[in-house]
């Protein structure tokens, strides 16, 4: 079986400076990876990386997403075959409103997979739906994207779109930054909503607190730009008890 | 010591002058109206084509970019006007009152007259000349030189006057069109005097031919009454090869609300200049403009804001997008005359670079003779956010689209202004098609 996302040796720098070291990285279908590591360990780089942010340079390694080279596609390309950054600090953006927007990121997705464009009226019932479920006010649509919304309001609007787009990968970068444990709960409740046998997620996260909330099947250790350990759950517990240092030592 | 130094006369300047001398007895008006235009070419003589040392023409070098004087255009025969027929089309399907003015000469067979409004009357500017009407003389334009040119040579137009009182609900278009493939100038003067508490929309489009190398130079005058409220809309989408200069001249009276909206996408050069007086205490005037720019063209802004009375206010928002080696100007001036207090004004001009060889003068300037006054302005001019289009790609929008998207929303502020849906709704796809040809 073809692994949903496979990384092999991946070394990635920005501005001369070297932040991914030899990455390797396979998440099959219906798992949920943890990435957790400290600071500066890279996590941020590497959903940057995987979903082709301008300014990084791939020094090394490969990427293959269902078997297709991740690294050669655009973003929209990465996003149309099914890959999802949920940004940590989601963009506002000012004069295009929310609904607009995911209108538009949808059909520009069904377009590029040769599938129906969805009118106008299909994508709101679609988008009411989903808003429901994740308690955002139906007039925050019509809202320019973000503006003016709560750190949890951004955080619940990146997984509308999650929801909206239904990818085949989800990475969630520090999706708990800025969340009161209400907003998280609400959050994670609709990511878990999302877990399916033909998807796989990356859950990047410093703090055990959101494993809680979105329990994965494997745990791993970010540090200085490689996977230093993996583990089962249990691996977070373990570390949310000694912290880092160990593996900062170890990796430098 | 302090010498006169008087450049030697360019060409299209000595050609302007041969051009008045020839025409001059032509031109529609009695006795007293040639007085006007003898005078009024004096004073353009005397200053001759604008160019970068004169401050208000900084940055648009009419003796540089004006060659030569083209002929006046010949008034339009049968051909010109099944040419012009399809023109306004950025307004087709909306209830609107077309009146066509082909190669500068207003004509009433293609215009709809019929059924006008009470208060409504509608004349040809040959018409009122002939009657030796006072439609020439301007007030703060009138030292400008290429508007004092324009008083010189003004062949035609629309005389519109509204009635205290009268409110129109179905708004006058005044549809330029230019049709000659030769070589030709057109100078218009049209003139609306809206009564007071009257109200009304005016629209002007301006558009001709693209393989067309003609020369525009349209003024309009138009004097609110006190508690009148007046929209006006300018789309400039002239030819490709086409210069396009026109002067607005707006007197505003007390309590009375003066929307100005401007949109321009087409002209190789364009310059439009306002000069706005708040005349009356308590009067309102808002000025939204947008330039899309491409290619090598040059669009020049330049808008006097003169707060003459008390207690008025102004909000002005100019915004360019400049593509490929074009050039969009902005230079804003607010007034505050010594009685005016409590004014309110604010200016922004932001540009949106989206080439490296796109270039955005930006000149914002208050000139404030009153102490209890608030005002202010404000310039940006920079690229589209990578951060922003990033984000937009990751969620699958192509690179073109994402971008159309930003120049959207950047250009989306100032079409929200337009108080009426069905006029946003056309500009608005005006804009998208000028953002499609990006593509």
């Amino acid at each position: 079986m073809t692994a949903l996302l496979d990384i092999r040796g991946l070394k990635a720098e920005i501005d001369g400076r070297q932040i991914l070291n030899g990455l390797d990285l396979t998440v099959n279908k219906g798992e949920i990876h943890a990435i957790m590591g400290p600071n500066g360990a890279g996590k941020s780089t590497l959903s940057y990386v995987l979903s082709g942010k301008p300014g990084y340079e791939i020094t090394g390694g490969e990427v293959f997403f269902n078997g297709e080279d991740l690294l050669a596609m655009d973003p929209d390309e990465r996003a149309a075959k099914g890959l999802f950054l949920a940004f940590q600090y989601p963009l506002e953006i000012p004069g295009v409103a929310t609904l607009t927007f995911l209108r538009t990121a949808l059909n520009a997705q069904r377009k590029k997979r040769g599938e129906e464009e969805l009118s106008s009226p299909d994508v709101l019932k679609r988008v009411r739906d989903l808003a429901k479920q994740l308690s955002i006010d139906p007039e925050m649509l019509k809202r320019p994207l973000n503006v003016g919304f709560s750190g949890g309001e951004k955080k619940r609007n990146e997984t509308l779109q999650m929801a909206l787009l239904e990818p085949k990968l989800c990475v969630l970068d520090e999706t708990d930054s800025g969340l009161d444990i209400d907003a998280l709960r609400i959050v994670a409740d609709g990511v878990n909503r999302l877990r399916a046998a033909d998807r796989g997620m990356i859950v990047i996260t410093h703090y055990q607190r959101l494993l809680d909330y979105i329990v994965p099947d494997v745990v791993h250790v970010l540090s200085a730009g490689r996977i230093v350990k993996t583990g089962g759950k249990e691996l977070a517990l373990e570390l949310e008890a000694t912290g880092y240092a160990q593996y900062q030592s170890e990796a430098a | 010591m302090n010498a006169e130094i008087r450049a030697v006369k360019t060409a299209a300047e000595i050609g302007l002058a041969d051009l008045f001398a020839a025409v001059r007895k032509d031109l529609p008006g009695g006795s007293s109206t040639e007085a006007i235009r003898s005078d009024a070419f004096d004073r353009f003589a005397a200053q001759g084509l604008p160019h970068s040392r004169v401050e208000a023409w900084k940055y648009t070098d009419l003796r540089r970019l004006v060659r030569d004087a083209k002929p006046l255009a010949s008034r339009p025969d049968a051909a010109a006007k099944t040419a012009a027929g399809g023109a306004g089309a950025v307004f087709a399907g909306l209830d609107v009152r077309r009146l066509l003015i082909v190669d500068g000469a207003f004509v009433p067979e293609l215009s709809d007259l019929a059924a006008l409004e009470a208060g409504v009357a509608i004349r040809a500017t040959v018409e009122a000349l002939a009657a030796e009407e006072m439609v020439l003389p301007l007030g703060m334009a009138g030292t400008d030189p290429v508007a004092a040119l324009n008083t010189a040579l003004a062949g035609d137009g629309v005389v519109i006057t509204v009635a205290a009182g009268a409110v129109v609900a179905r708004p006058i278009h005044l549809v330029f069109v230019t049709t000659s493939a030769a070589p030709a100038a057109m100078f218009t003067r049209s003139r609306l005097e809206l009564g007071n508490g009257a109200s009304l929309t005016l629209i002007e489009t301006h558009e001709g031919p693209d393989q067309s190398d003609y020369q525009v130079n349209a003024a309009l005058q138009v004097d609110v009454g006190d508690k009148a409220s007046l929209d006006h809309i300018k789309i400039t989408s002239e030819g490709a090869a086409a210069l396009h200069i026109a002067t607005l001249e707006a007197s505003i009276g007390a309590r009375a609300n003066y929307r100005e909206f401007g949109f321009t996408t087409g002209g190789a050069v364009v310059r439009n200049q306002l000069f706005l007086r708040l005349a009356g205490e308590g009067s309102i005037a808002s000025v939204h403009q947008a330039s899309l720019l491409s290619g090598r063209q040059h669009a020049d802004t330049t808008l006097t804001v003169d707060h003459a009375a008390a207690g008025s206010q102004s909000r002005e928002v100019f915004k360019a997008v400049v593509d490929d080696e074009a050039r969009a100007v902005f230079q804003g001036r607010i007034t505050v005359q010594p009685g005016a207090q409590q004014t309110d004004a604010r200016m922004m001009a932001r540009a949106l670079l989206l080439s490296d060889e796109a270039v955005a003068n930006c000149k914002p300037e208050l000139e404030i003779f009153a102490d209890d006054v608030q005002c202010g302005h404000g310039t940006t001019t920079g690229a589209l956010d990578d951060q922003l289009k990033f984000y937009l790609m990751a969620r699958g929008i192509a690179e073109k689209e994402a971008e159309a998207l930003l120049i959207e929303a950047f250009v989306g502020e100032v079409i929200d202004a337009v108080a009426r849906d069905d006029l946003r709704e056309a500009l608005s796809s005006k804009m998208l098609d000028w953002l499609k040809g990006r593509e």
